[in-house]
């Protein structure tokens, strides 16, 4: 690196991994899995929840399709975390970045996951 | 195109030089003026790349921006801001996880009346004087520990034996025969083990000495400084102070003692808060090679309480010493302030803890009665038993500790960047302010967070100036990590 330069252990570590990584990119050609979203320099957020093997929109955790996202199945939390479509969750990507933060484990912690007024 | 926003990290600045501390990763960084203009640019709000090096043209030519983004974007300071912020996953430690120390509570009696003691005073949570626990540790009992603590280091070459009380020296008998006993296994099992020893000084005798020097017993003095402070809190029970009777024996062992660092522990309340007067008097009057401070832990409201501007105060010291320690280090110089150590340590391999401390985990205290706690704070507490030295650990007890007290579980934490090195700091202050282990220390964040900044600040300069300096704190690195 020639900006910035590693100080203490973890971060010569860290300097270690990516150097890797730029290497491993080189000598192989990027394999980071381009999913729904395409067209895009990476970094690639997977979208659609297909990839998170939760029901979803194109196949149901089955493989099948009938029990697809239908706008009555629209609250789940696992709508916030995989996918964008256009669930009753508050929009994380903009207007609510926080909502979760409280939130450390659904399971857990589901209680702590407030109503966000507009 | 991608919109690039600032990730989590703790700018601080050192010797004129900018750098970053990362967060949770813990790493270290320093950066030039064009990385430092970029994330300054950001810190106004997301932009793209296009914007970004439109608002920084005239001063650095484009290349120069788009390989500083570039690298930002490596170390993740910057990052598409599509991405969610990196959270820790409450990964538990394996279930055979080996034990480092083990500190052995050998009495639960005390020759002293310190009125601030968490072990005997209004916060305490074991009735040492009127419950079941026996006074003395038996050598049964001892030699059970010895074995538990071999049986449970697993695979570590050295296991550490830290005895402990009440006033430890009370067992003088029991620890002699205890430490024999752990060479001999150690010698049998071809491992090595470490000892050490927490004491009043009270009862330093000659032939106590003797035997810390023979056997190498690494020794911490508990102690509060001069006269008028010892004497405050560290009193007999008929109010007595203790200064003028540990003086001369701490003064024998000093000399005497060469083949550990012999350290001090002190106490601060409300009442006995100078410490750079303490420090002076520990290490130039008495000569102590190193200094600890640690805030009185108590329940709000208690007279000796350490309070609102006086936690300000306490800090301003923290901060002179740690200046103090900047230039002795600057010219190769031992300071003996622990705190700042200790931390510069941590700093210096990048920890980024998922728990406050090793308690339950690589340490544990085991009361006098052989049954095992998450540390000698909680030595005899049945409420945080984790096992008997005869039965072993309780892997699954143990295990719902680690689960529920990770710091992914905390999540008032979750926003701060002191994170990878308090992660909520001590169960045992928070139990006592809590109520409860599980809760972070809220009352002190502020402090911890300016401290810490401190910290990498001196750990800045001496990185720039002196980093030789800094080799003392190496580990290993395994590079194919």
């Amino acid at each position: 690196m020639k900006h910035i330069r590693a100080i203490n252990q973890k971060a010569v570590r860290i300097e270690h991994h990516t150097r890797q990584e730029r290497e491993a990119v080189v000598a192989n050609g990027d394999q980071d899995v381009v999913a729904l979203e395409s067209g895009q320099p990476g970094p690639h957020i997977p979208l659609g929840c297909s990839l998170v093997f939760a029901p979803g929109w194109e196949v149901d955790s089955s493989g099948g399709t009938a029990g697809l996202c239908q706008p009555v199945e629209r609250d789940l939390f696992d709508c916030y975390n995989g996918c964008f479509w256009p669930v009753q969750v508050p929009d994380h990507l903009n207007h609510a970045p926080d909502w979760t933060s409280k939130c450390a484990t659904a399971q857990q912690d589901w209680r702590k996951l407030d109503l966000i007024f507009p | 195109m991608s919109t690039i926003g600032l990730r989590e990290f703790h700018p601080f600045e050192s010797a004129g030089e900018h750098f970053l501390y990362m967060v949770p990763s813990a790493g270290v960084f320093h950066v030039d003026k064009p990385s430092w203009e970029v994330l300054k640019a950001l810190d106004e709000g997301p932009l793209s790349i296009e914007d970004l090096t439109t608002s920084l043209t005239g001063r650095f030519e484009a290349h120069e921006v788009a390989n500083a983004v570039e690298e930002l974007q490596d170390i993740h300071a910057i990052g598409d801001v599509r991405l969610p912020p990196t959270r820790s996953l409450p990964v538990i430690p394996p279930d055979n996880f080996p034990l480092t120390t083990m500190v052995l509570n050998v009495t639960n009696k005390c020759n002293l009346a310190c009125t601030y003691c968490y072990e005997y005073g209004e916060d305490k949570i074991v009735d040492t004087e009127n419950g079941k626990k026996p006074k003395f540790m038996t050598e049964e009992t001892a030699r059970e520990s010895v074995d538990f603590m071999f049986k449970e280091s697993g695979d570590n070459d050295v296991a550490n034996l830290t005895f402990f009380g009440g006033e430890t020296l009370l067992n003088f008998k029991v620890l002699k025969k205890t430490l024999a006993y752990a060479n001999e296994r150690a010698a049998v099992l071809g491992k090595g083990v470490q000892f050490s020893l927490t004491t009043n000084a009270t009862l330093l005798r000659p032939e106590v000495i003797e035997w810390l020097v023979e056997n190498e017993v690494g020794v911490t003095i508990s102690i509060d400084g001069p006269k008028e402070s010892q004497d405050q809190f560290r009193v007999f029970s008929n109010g007595m102070g203790s200064y003028e009777l540990v003086l001369p024996k701490i003064k024998e062992l000093l000399k005497r003692h060469n083949t550990r660092p012999i350290g001090a522990r002190v106490t601060l309340t409300k009442q006995n808060l100078k410490v750079m007067d303490i420090f002076r008097h520990l290490t130039d009057e008495m000569g102590f090679w190193s200094v600890g401070f640690a805030p009185v832990t108590t329940a709000d409201g208690r007279d000796y309480a350490i309070e609102g501007e006086q936690y300000e105060d306490m800090l301003r010291q923290f901060e002179q010493l740690a200046d103090e320690f900047k230039d002795a280090a600057l010219e190769n110089r031992h300071h003996g302030f622990s705190n700042l150590n200790e931390t510069l340590a941590e700093i210096h391999k990048g920890m980024s803890k998922a728990f406050p401390c090793g308690a339950g985990l690589g340490l544990v205290g085991v009361a006098t009665d052989g049954d095992v706690a998450l540390c000698h704070r909680f030595a005899g507490s049945d409420e945080h038993k984790i096992g008997t030295v005869s039965a072993g650990l309780d892997r699954e007890q143990q295990g719902r500790f680690l689960e529920t007290h990770h710091i992914a579980h905390k999540t008032d934490c979750h926003t701060c960047w002191a994170r990878p090195l308090c992660a909520g700091g001590c169960y045992h202050e928070a139990n006592t302010r809590y109520g409860t282990t599980a809760t972070p220390n809220l009352h002190y964040c502020d402090w911890v967070r300016s401290w810490t900044d401190t910290c990498l600040r001196v750990y800045g300069e001496i990185a720039t100036h002196n980093p030789d300096f800094l080799r003392q704190y190496d580990t290993p690195i395994p590079v194919s990590a």
